[in-house]
């Protein structure tokens, strides 16, 4: 038998509120199955297993707010090794009579001083009736199983006035709860980690000349950003400089298992998310374009799903074309760097002992100093912008 | 397709883009990605969604022609 329980979703998270059960006792699930939605200062997640098996028994229903690493079901079947399909940020397992046979490794999670104000249950259908029509979901009574708000329920609510003081909003976002998320990751960020910075300015015109070839022969779908270039750019220096790439825990440096980018998505009405792109050095250019396409999608309209919020090795932030031209990141703990990335200019470049304009762009990085000094950062920047120089073959 | 179809389906596809944005506000001559706060991954979202509608290719050198709400509606209707 295995037990299956509240997944940690960074190192922000204490705890979730279960909004749905996908599966029900006596249902066969495959591992990677998305089997549950959870509510978090993310938004409502999809939340896949990590084991084969048949399910058992349902243990938190809906509506439950449980901590980080509850029991929410169990299942009859072998454990499967956690190897890398586990993340390796699950938590730890809690004291049982039974403990699972190969527990993942822990990391520690912080708790939030202030918890997050309770919230009414509802099914990722009527959050999103809701937020279509412009209903505070907070103040409808639940008919659903747990109290639970349904499509029914949503659809018998008088629409408040629109543009009125809730607006529309996303599905399963709480702005203010997101808020104190961050808040208290960055603010242990600035307490906890001494940040170095390194920046390089790095000319671009050979990555733009590709760029602007390529898109020219694709229609609109397959059409690439210059944001692909440098995430590909930055994956592939990654996994030549493992000591910047991993995490901080108990006083020394665990190096990440692959490179899992994360990409920091600013959501539309305030906060961020910074979902994972896993094995980021071992896709292409179209496949880092479709991953980033896909994940800012699906940010924006919650649903993401637990694996690619659990594992980030670094994360990346890029300002886009309307941003300012440099960012100094601050890192997300556990991780030990963090890499920006500023708004294309163009800028006097010295060209064979000549000025000419042309496009550049400031590349950053915070280096965590108990991982790492500024010189391997300094080569890590130094292979991104020998890598945009090679913009042909990258 | 007229005027009033190709405003209708901008409009559309800016609303599932920004959701939480008053399109009924939005002036015809400002710039979009401003006052609609789209960065570029949002512009191309548009324009894959606006292409994946009309079957226009939209090549990236006519962007500039589809930065403002009348401008979009004015090269979706020629």
């Amino acid at each position: 038998m295995t037990e299956f329980r509240m997944p940690s979703l960074g190192a922000d998270m204490e705890a979730g509120t279960l909004v749905e059960w996908l599966v029900k006792p006596g249902d066969r699930v495959k591992r990677g199955s998305v089997v549950a939605v959870v509510e978090t200062q993310k938004g409502a997640i999809e939340i896949e297993i990590f084991n084969d098996g048949l399910v058992s028994e349902i243990v938190v229903p809906v509506g439950g707010r449980v901590p980080v690493g509850t029991v929410l079901a169990r299942l009859d079947g072998p454990a499967i090794t956690p190897a890398q399909a586990a993340p390796p940020s699950l938590p730890p397992p809690l004291p049982a009579a039974a403990p699972p046979p190969a527990p993942p490794p822990s990391v520690p999670i912080v708790p939030i001083a202030t918890a997050a104000p309770s919230r009414q249950p509802a099914s990722p259908a009527a959050r999103r009736l809701a937020g279509e029509r412009g209903i505070d979901i907070q103040r409808l009574r639940g008919t659903g199983a747990g109290g639970a708000v349904t499509v029914a329920d949503v659809e018998a609510a008088a629409p408040t006035v629109p543009g009125g003081e809730t607006g529309r909003r996303r599905a399963g976002f709480d702005p203010a709860a997101m808020r104190q998320a961050i808040a208290a990751a960055m603010s242990r960020s600035k307490r906890e980690i001494p940040h170095y910075y390194l920046s390089q300015t790095v000319e671009i015109s050979g990555a733009l000349a590709r760029l602007e070839r390529v898109n020219r022969e694709r229609l609109p779908p397959d059409r690439i950003l210059p944001a692909a270039f440098f995430l590909r750019a930055i994956a592939l220096a990654m996994a030549k400089t493992p000591e910047l790439n991993g995490f901080w825990e108990e006083g020394r440096f665990r190096p990440g298992d692959s490179v899992h980018i994360g990409w920091a998505i600013a959501l539309r009405g305030g906060g961020l998310v910074a979902p994972a792109i896993r094995d980021a050095d071992h896709r292409s250019l179209d496949e880092l374009m479709a991953s980033m396409r896909d994940l800012v999608l699906r940010a924006r309209s919650a649903g993401l799903r637990s694996s690619e919020l659990s594992d980030p090795t670094v994360t990346v932030t890029s300002l886009g074309d309307r941003g300012a031209e440099t960012v100094l990141p601050i890192i997300y703990p556990p991780q030990v760097a963090m890499i920006g990335i500023g708004r294309i200019v163009t800028r006097p470049w010295v060209v064979n002992g000549a000025i000419e304009p042309r496009p550049v762009v400031t590349i950053t990085l915070a280096g965590d100093h108990r991982a790492s000094d500024g010189h391997r950062g300094g080569v890590l920047l130094a292979e991104i912008d020998r890598l945009l120089q090679e913009a042909e073959t990258l | 397709m007229n005027e009033a179809e190709a405003k209708t389906l901008v409009l559309d596809v800016l609303s599932s883009i920004a959701p939480e944005a008053d399109l009924a506000g939005l002036r015809g001559k400002v710039a979009l990605r401003d006052e609609l706060d789209l960065d570029s991954m949002d512009f191309l979202n548009f324009i894959t969604f606006l292409h994946q509608r009309t079957g226009i290719n939209i090549p990236e050198a006519d962007y500039p022609k589809l930065s403002t709400l009348d401008s979009a509606v004015a090269y979706l209707h020629r």
